[in-house]
């Protein structure tokens, strides 16, 4: 089948590339390009932990072609840490409440907050717990997951972050 | 999203298999563009349906004609007492138009209840009500409200009733060609109650059995109502019957007890993951009489 040329912009950097039309963004993402930040979970649009933001939306990468993204502006965790690497919020926050065990879940957890935390500077626990619904964490149990996206919406918001009570 | 079947290899395949890719701008290109490739073609709207089934390879088109680029299928716009919704606005476009929300607020009930966030961003209205589908929740909402599908056709553009649109599953009254660009759907009145009730086993999952209510009320009485079921029959279901007992009613026991019979009766639903038949059936009856309840609490008058 005959390759489409795609352009894209990744982590702020302009990409161009021949694709298969059937070549699914995470496997371009992954493959082609050697941005492993986006994990292949189930593949089967379950799991979130492929999820990229492409032109402001949390998608799942395994269930998007790379030829619908031509055009797009994607960010993955690699795009996360601030230029002078430092960590961004979020990353800082999943550190600091332990927001991660065996750590797979992570690059789509922090990708889908960000985006979270794009539209909703100040999420209560429960739109923190819907809104990452399309992520699973088989380690964690959420709780610190949640913490973590309290602790950088805190920051962010440049308020004390004050953790709940138990 | 379905239960995947493994191959002989023991692993579920992910990759699609091959085919063309095509980006029209207006509706005219892809209907052409559909016409003429004939079954060798398919519209790809969110994809977040049929991706999911070109990597099991239970779909595999030669062309997929992506909507995507078609400007003329987006947006929300007010004709008369009717709102127009272009058939590629997103779930999470119309759970966050506050346009809608105002006028049909069973839309951003409905939309929150559909998948999970991500999903939400990419799948679309008219995805959701073209594909056929028993499982999506959208095209019970459609009958309830009374919607219509706006058709572009090889020859031109007809209009066809929610209520007629569904003859069995993945069977609709689309022809091959046929785009799916709007859909239109009467204001309901002001004051109106509603509610959409799913049962799913977890975040992301189809109804077990769903229920969609819109009714108004007058004097404590209901004065008009309209029900809608999903994914407990190979189509979604109208409850017409269900409704009428209801209206006159002030939703006493003893009547929601019969509309929930009427309703339950138009039911069946397979045996699946979900649980047996008759508990589906069940379910939608108790589905029913909570988007009633919730129904009513939200009405004025």
């Amino acid at each position: 089948m005959a390759k489409s040329q795609v352009s894209m912009t990744v982590n702020g950097k302009t990409i161009e590339a021949l694709v298969e039309p059937r070549t699914l963004l995470i496997h371009f993402l992954r493959d082609q390009q050697s941005i492993t930040g986006p994990h292949i979970g189930c593949e089967t649009s379950h799991c979130g932990a492929c999820t990229v933001d492409l032109d402001g939306k949390s998608v799942k990468s395994c269930t998007v072609f790379a030829v619908q993204a031509n055009g797009a502006d994607i960010r993955t965790i690699e795009g996360m840490a601030n230029a002078d690497g430092t960590l961004h919020a979020l990353q800082e926050g999943f550190r600091e409440m332990h927001g991660l065990q065996c750590g797979f879940c992570t690059p789509g957890m922090i990708t889908r907050a960000y985006r979270l935390l794009q539209e909703n500077k100040n999420p209560s626990e429960e739109e923190i717990r819907f809104g990452i619904s399309g992520n699973l964490c088989r380690c964690t149990g959420y709780q610190n997951i949640v913490k973590a996206i309290q602790f950088a919406a805190a920051k962010l918001n440049g308020v004390a972050f004050q953790e709940a009570a138990e | 999203m379905t239960l995947a079947p493994r191959t002989a290899l023991g692993r579920m395949p992910v990759i699609p298999g091959s085919f063309a890719y095509h980006r029209p701008t207006s509706i005219k290109e892809a209907v052409g563009l559909l016409a003429r490739l004939g079954d060798d073609g398919r519209a790809l709207a969110g994809g977040h349906s049929l991706i999911p089934m070109m990597k099991l390879r239970l779909a595999t088109p030669a062309n997929l004609v992506d909507l995507a680029a078609i400007a003329e299928l987006k947006g929300v716009r007010s004709e008369g007492n009717d709102i127009v919704i272009g058939a590629m606005t997103t779930q999470h476009e119309l759970a966050g138009s506050e346009q809608l929300n105002s006028k049909i607020p069973i839309l951003r009930e409905t939309s929150l209840q559909i998948a999970d966030p991500q999903v939400r961003y990419v799948g679309t209205l008219g995805g959701n009500v073209a594909n056929g589908d028993p499982g999506n929740d959208m095209p019970a909402v459609m009958m309830c409200l009374g919607a219509t599908y706006h058709v572009m056709g090889k020859a031109d553009e007809r209009r066809v009733v929610a209520r007629e649109f569904y003859h069995g599953a993945y069977f609709t009254a689309l022809e091959a060609g046929d785009v799916l660009t709007a859909v239109r759907i009467p204001v309901p009145p002001a004051g109106h109650g509603y509610a959409y009730e799913k049962l799913k086993r977890k975040i992301g999952d189809y109804a077990t059995a769903a229920a969609a209510v819109v009714l108004t009320v007058s004097g404590g009485k209901v004065s008009s109502c309209s029900i809608g079921l999903t994914n407990v029959a190979e189509t979604p279901l109208w409850a017409e019957e269900a409704a009428k007992i209801l209206v006159g009613s002030a939703l006493d026991a003893a009547t929601v007890k019969r509309a929930v019979a009427a309703a339950e009766a138009i039911t069946a639903p397979a045996a699946d993951a979900r649980g047996p038949a008759h508990y589906r059936t069940k379910m939608a009856g108790v589905m029913l009489s909570r988007a009633l309840a919730r129904a009513k609490a939200r009405a004025r008058g």
